[in-house]
Protein backbone atom coordinates (compact mmCIF):
# COMPACT_ATOMS: atom_id res chain seq x y z
CA UNK A 1 0.00 0.00 0.00
CA UNK A 2 1.70 3.38 -1.08
CA UNK A 3 2.23 6.20 2.19
CA UNK A 4 -0.17 8.09 0.82
CA UNK A 5 -3.26 5.24 0.39
CA UNK A 6 -1.90 4.83 4.47
CA UNK A 7 -2.34 8.54 4.87
CA UNK A 8 -5.95 8.82 3.09
CA UNK A 9 -7.02 5.94 5.36
CA UNK A 10 -5.39 6.71 8.13
CA UNK A 11 -7.91 10.00 8.31
CA UNK A 12 -10.65 8.34 7.00
CA UNK A 13 -10.25 5.75 10.15
CA UNK A 14 -10.22 8.72 12.42
CA UNK A 15 -13.36 10.45 11.34
CA UNK A 16 -15.04 6.74 11.69
CA UNK A 17 -13.92 6.47 14.95
CA UNK A 18 -15.26 9.77 15.83
CA UNK A 19 -19.19 8.44 14.06
CA UNK A 20 -18.92 5.48 16.71
CA UNK A 21 -17.80 7.47 19.65
CA UNK A 22 -19.90 10.53 18.95
CA UNK A 23 -22.94 8.53 19.04
CA UNK A 24 -22.22 7.16 22.07
CA UNK A 25 -20.85 10.06 24.00
CA UNK A 26 -24.00 12.05 22.80
CA UNK A 27 -26.35 9.56 23.67
CA UNK A 28 -24.21 9.06 27.20
CA UNK A 29 -25.01 12.34 27.90
CA UNK A 30 -28.98 12.75 27.04
CA UNK A 31 -29.02 10.04 29.07
CA UNK A 32 -27.78 11.39 31.78
CA UNK A 33 -30.02 14.58 32.21
CA UNK A 34 -32.36 11.72 33.59
CA UNK A 35 -30.37 11.19 36.12
CA UNK A 36 -32.50 12.70 39.59
CA UNK A 37 -35.83 12.65 37.19
CA UNK A 38 -36.44 9.29 35.82
CA UNK A 39 -39.88 8.39 37.09
CA UNK A 40 -38.48 5.52 39.62
CA UNK A 41 -35.77 5.29 41.30
CA UNK A 42 -35.15 2.17 39.75
CA UNK A 43 -35.50 3.37 36.16
CA UNK A 44 -33.26 6.29 37.68
CA UNK A 45 -30.52 4.01 37.97
CA UNK A 46 -31.32 1.70 35.14
CA UNK A 47 -30.83 5.08 32.57
CA UNK A 48 -27.86 6.02 34.41
CA UNK A 49 -25.82 2.48 33.75
CA UNK A 50 -26.89 2.85 30.12
CA UNK A 51 -25.43 6.60 30.25
CA UNK A 52 -22.25 4.81 32.01
CA UNK A 53 -21.90 1.82 29.71
CA UNK A 54 -22.00 4.52 26.36
CA UNK A 55 -19.44 6.62 27.81
CA UNK A 56 -17.37 3.51 28.94
CA UNK A 57 -17.21 3.08 24.34
CA UNK A 58 -17.26 6.34 23.83
CA UNK A 59 -13.74 6.17 25.88
CA UNK A 60 -12.93 2.95 23.75
CA UNK A 61 -13.45 4.82 20.57
CA UNK A 62 -11.57 8.19 21.10
CA UNK A 63 -8.99 6.99 22.56
CA UNK A 64 -8.47 4.83 19.90
CA UNK A 65 -9.28 8.17 17.62
CA UNK A 66 -6.46 9.93 19.40
CA UNK A 67 -3.75 7.32 18.53
CA UNK A 68 -4.57 7.63 14.86
CA UNK A 69 -4.85 10.70 14.58
CA UNK A 70 -1.63 11.01 16.02
CA UNK A 71 -1.31 14.38 17.51
CA UNK A 72 -1.27 13.05 21.31
CA UNK A 73 -4.81 14.10 22.03
CA UNK A 74 -6.41 12.09 24.38
CA UNK A 75 -9.68 10.75 25.07
CA UNK A 76 -10.90 14.24 27.31
CA UNK A 77 -9.54 16.60 24.44
CA UNK A 78 -11.09 14.77 21.78
CA UNK A 79 -14.60 14.44 23.89
CA UNK A 80 -15.11 17.81 25.27
CA UNK A 81 -13.00 20.49 23.37
CA UNK A 82 -14.18 20.02 19.56
CA UNK A 83 -16.74 22.38 17.69
CA UNK A 84 -20.60 21.70 16.65
CA UNK A 85 -19.18 21.01 13.18
CA UNK A 86 -16.71 18.48 14.18
CA UNK A 87 -18.76 16.47 15.57
CA UNK A 88 -19.90 13.18 13.67
CA UNK A 89 -22.83 11.69 15.38
CA UNK A 90 -26.22 10.43 13.74
CA UNK A 91 -28.70 13.67 14.68
CA UNK A 92 -31.18 10.83 16.44
CA UNK A 93 -28.82 10.92 19.37
CA UNK A 94 -29.20 14.26 19.84
CA UNK A 95 -32.84 14.76 19.91
CA UNK A 96 -34.29 15.62 23.19
CA UNK A 97 -35.25 13.05 26.01
CA UNK A 98 -38.88 14.27 25.56
CA UNK A 99 -40.97 12.16 28.04
CA UNK A 100 -39.85 8.77 29.26
CA UNK A 101 -41.81 7.31 26.25
CA UNK A 102 -39.75 9.43 23.72
CA UNK A 103 -36.76 8.07 25.55
CA UNK A 104 -37.28 4.53 25.42
CA UNK A 105 -38.35 5.26 21.81
CA UNK A 106 -35.09 6.51 21.03
CA UNK A 107 -32.99 4.08 22.76
CA UNK A 108 -35.08 1.12 21.24
CA UNK A 109 -34.04 2.28 17.85
CA UNK A 110 -30.44 3.35 18.78
CA UNK A 111 -29.62 -0.37 21.15
CA UNK A 112 -31.41 -2.12 17.59
CA UNK A 113 -28.68 -0.62 15.84
CA UNK A 114 -25.16 -1.03 17.57
CA UNK A 115 -26.42 -4.60 18.42
CA UNK A 116 -26.54 -5.38 14.74
CA UNK A 117 -23.70 -2.72 14.02
CA UNK A 118 -21.32 -4.17 17.04
CA UNK A 119 -22.83 -8.24 16.27
CA UNK A 120 -20.70 -7.67 12.67
CA UNK A 121 -18.09 -5.35 13.68
CA UNK A 122 -16.84 -8.14 15.96
CA UNK A 123 -15.70 -9.52 12.96
CA UNK A 124 -13.54 -6.57 12.03
CA UNK A 125 -10.22 -6.62 10.19
CA UNK A 126 -9.39 -3.65 12.39
CA UNK A 127 -8.34 -5.91 15.31
CA UNK A 128 -8.39 -3.21 17.78
CA UNK A 129 -11.81 -2.19 16.43
CA UNK A 130 -13.23 -5.71 16.34
CA UNK A 131 -12.36 -6.17 20.55
CA UNK A 132 -14.08 -2.72 21.32
CA UNK A 133 -17.10 -4.06 19.63
CA UNK A 134 -16.94 -7.53 21.03
CA UNK A 135 -17.09 -6.14 24.73
CA UNK A 136 -19.48 -3.08 23.88
CA UNK A 137 -21.86 -5.62 21.92
CA UNK A 138 -22.65 -7.33 25.95
CA UNK A 139 -23.59 -4.36 26.78
CA UNK A 140 -26.02 -2.86 24.45
CA UNK A 141 -27.90 -6.17 24.23
CA UNK A 142 -28.86 -5.48 27.88
CA UNK A 143 -29.70 -2.00 26.73
CA UNK A 144 -32.06 -3.57 23.82
CA UNK A 145 -33.55 -5.72 26.65
CA UNK A 146 -34.22 -2.99 28.63
CA UNK A 147 -35.59 -0.59 26.21
CA UNK A 148 -37.35 -3.30 24.22
CA UNK A 149 -39.31 -4.53 27.47
CA UNK A 150 -40.42 -1.02 28.16
CA UNK A 151 -41.19 -0.28 24.67
CA UNK A 152 -43.74 -3.42 24.48
CA UNK A 153 -45.13 -2.40 28.18
CA UNK A 154 -45.73 1.36 27.18
CA UNK A 155 -46.99 0.42 23.66
CA UNK A 156 -49.36 -2.67 24.87
CA UNK A 157 -50.20 -0.52 28.14
CA UNK A 158 -52.72 1.73 28.51
CA UNK A 159 -54.48 4.62 26.09
CA UNK A 160 -52.34 6.95 27.18
CA UNK A 161 -48.57 5.64 27.23
CA UNK A 162 -49.61 3.76 23.43
CA UNK A 163 -50.36 7.28 22.31
CA UNK A 164 -47.42 8.94 23.61
CA UNK A 165 -44.80 6.22 22.62
CA UNK A 166 -46.79 6.28 19.08
CA UNK A 167 -46.21 9.86 18.74
CA UNK A 168 -42.67 9.76 19.96
CA UNK A 169 -42.34 7.07 17.37
CA UNK A 170 -43.29 9.31 14.35
CA UNK A 171 -40.96 12.01 16.04
CA UNK A 172 -37.98 10.15 16.07
CA UNK A 173 -38.62 7.71 12.52
CA UNK A 174 -37.24 9.75 10.40
CA UNK A 175 -33.78 10.24 12.29
CA UNK A 176 -33.16 6.69 11.40
CA UNK A 177 -32.58 6.27 7.51
CA UNK A 178 -29.43 8.68 8.13
CA UNK A 179 -28.22 5.62 9.96
CA UNK A 180 -28.10 3.73 7.13
CA UNK A 181 -27.51 6.23 4.83
CA UNK A 182 -24.34 5.01 3.24
CA UNK A 183 -21.44 8.11 2.12
CA UNK A 184 -18.21 7.35 0.76
CA UNK A 185 -16.47 7.30 4.52
CA UNK A 186 -19.21 4.08 5.01
CA UNK A 187 -18.10 2.75 1.66
CA UNK A 188 -14.40 2.63 2.03
CA UNK A 189 -14.61 1.52 5.71
CA UNK A 190 -16.83 -1.55 4.40
CA UNK A 191 -14.31 -2.20 1.24
CA UNK A 192 -11.54 -2.25 3.68
CA UNK A 193 -13.30 -4.72 5.73
CA UNK A 194 -13.09 -2.13 8.81
CA UNK A 195 -16.92 -1.91 9.16
CA UNK A 196 -20.11 -3.67 8.49
CA UNK A 197 -22.35 -2.70 4.90
CA UNK A 198 -24.76 -0.66 6.31
CA UNK A 199 -27.02 -2.36 4.35
CA UNK A 200 -26.54 -5.79 6.07
CA UNK A 201 -27.05 -3.88 9.26
CA UNK A 202 -30.31 -2.18 8.67
CA UNK A 203 -31.82 -5.45 7.36
CA UNK A 204 -30.81 -7.01 10.78
CA UNK A 205 -32.69 -4.19 12.56
CA UNK A 206 -35.28 -3.85 10.79
CA UNK A 207 -35.91 -7.36 11.57
CA UNK A 208 -35.54 -6.73 14.92
CA UNK A 209 -37.35 -3.21 14.93
CA UNK A 210 -40.56 -4.61 13.22
CA UNK A 211 -41.01 -7.56 15.88
CA UNK A 212 -40.67 -5.41 18.60
CA UNK A 213 -43.48 -2.96 17.26
CA UNK A 214 -45.19 -5.69 16.77
CA UNK A 215 -45.26 -6.90 20.01
CA UNK A 216 -45.98 -3.17 21.20
CA UNK A 217 -48.90 -2.55 19.02
CA UNK A 218 -46.98 0.30 17.02
CA UNK A 219 -46.65 0.63 13.55
CA UNK A 220 -43.89 1.51 11.64
CA UNK A 221 -44.24 4.88 9.89
CA UNK A 222 -42.71 5.95 6.34
CA UNK A 223 -39.21 6.55 6.07
CA UNK A 224 -38.89 10.34 4.61
CA UNK A 225 -36.18 12.24 2.84
CA UNK A 226 -33.92 14.31 5.27
CA UNK A 227 -31.86 17.49 5.46
CA UNK A 228 -29.67 17.03 7.94
CA UNK A 229 -25.93 15.13 7.84
CA UNK A 230 -25.01 14.77 11.58
CA UNK A 231 -22.73 12.14 10.03
CA UNK A 232 -21.01 14.64 8.30
CA UNK A 233 -21.01 17.56 11.26
CA UNK A 234 -24.63 19.28 9.88
CA UNK A 235 -26.74 18.90 12.72
CA UNK A 236 -30.07 19.69 14.30
CA UNK A 237 -30.25 22.81 16.27
CA UNK A 238 -30.50 20.63 19.78
CA UNK A 239 -26.28 19.40 19.85
CA UNK A 240 -25.05 22.95 20.34
CA UNK A 241 -26.93 23.31 23.94
CA UNK A 242 -26.32 19.94 24.55
CA UNK A 243 -22.44 20.62 23.69
CA UNK A 244 -22.54 23.81 25.55
CA UNK A 245 -23.20 21.94 29.07
CA UNK A 246 -21.15 19.04 28.45
CA UNK A 247 -17.99 21.00 27.44
CA UNK A 248 -18.27 23.87 30.41
CA UNK A 249 -15.89 22.21 32.77
CA UNK A 250 -13.40 21.69 30.28
CA UNK A 251 -14.03 24.90 28.72
CA UNK A 252 -13.84 27.05 32.36
CA UNK A 253 -10.58 24.98 33.94
CA UNK A 254 -9.17 23.53 30.51
CA UNK A 255 -7.17 20.12 31.85
CA UNK A 256 -9.10 20.22 34.80
CA UNK A 257 -8.66 16.50 36.30
CA UNK A 258 -10.25 15.33 39.33
CA UNK B 1 -50.24 -8.75 43.57
CA UNK B 2 -52.22 -5.99 42.12
CA UNK B 3 -50.53 -2.74 42.50
CA UNK B 4 -51.92 -0.32 44.86
CA UNK B 5 -53.98 1.65 42.43
CA UNK B 6 -54.65 4.72 44.88
CA UNK B 7 -51.04 5.33 44.93
CA UNK B 8 -50.45 3.70 41.24
CA UNK B 9 -47.18 2.06 43.59
CA UNK B 10 -45.69 -0.99 42.32
CA UNK B 11 -45.31 -4.13 44.28
CA UNK B 12 -42.24 -4.81 46.31
CA UNK B 13 -39.86 -7.34 45.40
CA UNK B 14 -37.02 -8.84 47.29
CA UNK B 15 -33.59 -9.67 45.88
CA UNK B 16 -31.57 -12.56 46.05
CA UNK B 17 -27.93 -12.78 44.62
CA UNK B 18 -25.49 -15.36 44.29
CA UNK B 19 -21.87 -13.72 44.57
CA UNK B 20 -20.31 -16.88 43.19
CA UNK B 21 -20.84 -20.22 41.48
CA UNK B 22 -21.67 -22.79 44.54
CA UNK B 23 -22.45 -20.37 47.04
CA UNK B 24 -26.17 -19.86 48.26
CA UNK B 25 -28.27 -16.68 46.95
CA UNK B 26 -28.14 -14.53 49.63
CA UNK B 27 -31.07 -11.67 50.56
CA UNK B 28 -29.55 -8.37 49.46
CA UNK B 29 -32.93 -5.85 49.43
CA UNK B 30 -35.79 -5.12 47.86
CA UNK B 31 -37.08 -2.86 45.33
CA UNK B 32 -40.39 -1.89 43.26
CA UNK B 33 -41.52 -3.41 39.64
CA UNK B 34 -44.36 -3.88 37.88
CA UNK B 35 -43.93 -7.60 37.67
CA UNK B 36 -41.18 -10.48 38.16
CA UNK B 37 -39.41 -9.98 34.73
CA UNK B 38 -39.17 -5.99 35.14
CA UNK B 39 -37.63 -6.91 38.87
CA UNK B 40 -34.71 -9.09 37.74
CA UNK B 41 -34.06 -6.37 35.43
CA UNK B 42 -34.10 -3.22 38.32
CA UNK B 43 -32.02 -6.07 40.28
CA UNK B 44 -29.35 -6.38 37.39
CA UNK B 45 -29.32 -2.68 37.96
CA UNK B 46 -30.00 -1.68 41.33
CA UNK B 47 -27.75 -4.82 42.97
CA UNK B 48 -25.14 -6.23 40.57
CA UNK B 49 -23.25 -3.01 39.32
CA UNK B 50 -20.05 -4.15 41.16
CA UNK B 51 -20.00 -7.79 40.28
CA UNK B 52 -21.94 -8.75 43.14
CA UNK B 53 -23.48 -11.84 41.34
CA UNK B 54 -23.94 -14.16 38.90
CA UNK B 55 -27.40 -15.08 39.35
CA UNK B 56 -30.35 -13.35 40.79
CA UNK B 57 -33.64 -14.40 42.30
CA UNK B 58 -36.49 -11.99 42.52
CA UNK B 59 -39.63 -13.13 45.14
CA UNK B 60 -42.95 -10.85 45.46
CA UNK B 61 -42.21 -9.48 49.18
CA UNK B 62 -46.50 -10.93 49.74
CA UNK B 63 -45.09 -14.23 48.92
CA UNK B 64 -42.79 -14.47 52.34
CA UNK B 65 -44.82 -15.35 55.09
CA UNK B 66 -42.10 -14.30 58.36
CA UNK B 67 -41.85 -14.92 62.29
CA UNK B 68 -43.96 -12.55 64.25
CA UNK B 69 -40.79 -10.77 66.63
CA UNK B 70 -43.27 -10.15 69.63
CA UNK B 71 -43.33 -14.32 69.60
CA UNK B 72 -39.30 -14.47 69.40
CA UNK B 73 -39.11 -15.31 73.20
CA UNK B 74 -41.28 -18.66 72.78
CA UNK B 75 -39.59 -19.58 69.21
CA UNK B 76 -35.81 -18.74 69.99
CA UNK B 77 -35.08 -18.36 73.78
CA UNK B 78 -35.57 -22.02 74.25
CA UNK B 79 -32.60 -23.14 72.57
CA UNK B 80 -30.45 -20.79 74.45
CA UNK B 81 -29.33 -23.37 77.58
CA UNK B 82 -29.31 -25.98 74.91
CA UNK B 83 -25.80 -25.96 74.17
CA UNK B 84 -25.00 -29.61 73.51
CA UNK B 85 -26.68 -29.08 70.27
CA UNK B 86 -23.59 -27.71 68.74
CA UNK B 87 -21.27 -30.19 67.93
CA UNK B 88 -18.29 -28.46 69.50
CA UNK B 89 -17.88 -31.22 72.47
CA UNK B 90 -16.04 -33.22 69.22
CA UNK B 91 -12.67 -33.83 69.11
CA UNK B 92 -11.55 -33.06 65.38
CA UNK B 93 -8.56 -34.85 63.86
CA UNK B 94 -6.06 -32.74 62.29
CA UNK B 95 -6.78 -34.32 59.24
CA UNK B 96 -9.90 -32.67 58.45
CA UNK B 97 -9.23 -29.89 57.06
CA UNK B 98 -12.34 -28.57 56.15
CA UNK B 99 -15.76 -29.17 58.48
Amino acid sequence: MSAVLVEVDERALYRYLLRLGDLCLVLGQRLGEWVGHAPALEEDLGLANIALDLIGQARLFLTYAGEVDGHGRGEDEIAFLREQGEYFNAVLVEQPNGDFGQTIVRQVLIDAFQVELYTRMAASSDARLAAIAAKSLKEVRYHLRYSGSWLVRLGDGTEESHARVHAALDTLWPYTVELFAEDDLDRLMADRGVAPRLSEVRSGWMQRIDELLAEATLKRPADRPYSWHGKRGEHSEHLGYLLAEMQYLQRAFPGARW
Amino acid sequence: MQPNEATRDWPLFEVFVRARGGLDHKHVGSLHAADAPMALLHARDLYTRRQEGVSIWVVPSQAITASDPTEADSLFEPARDKIYRHPTFYEIPDEVKTL
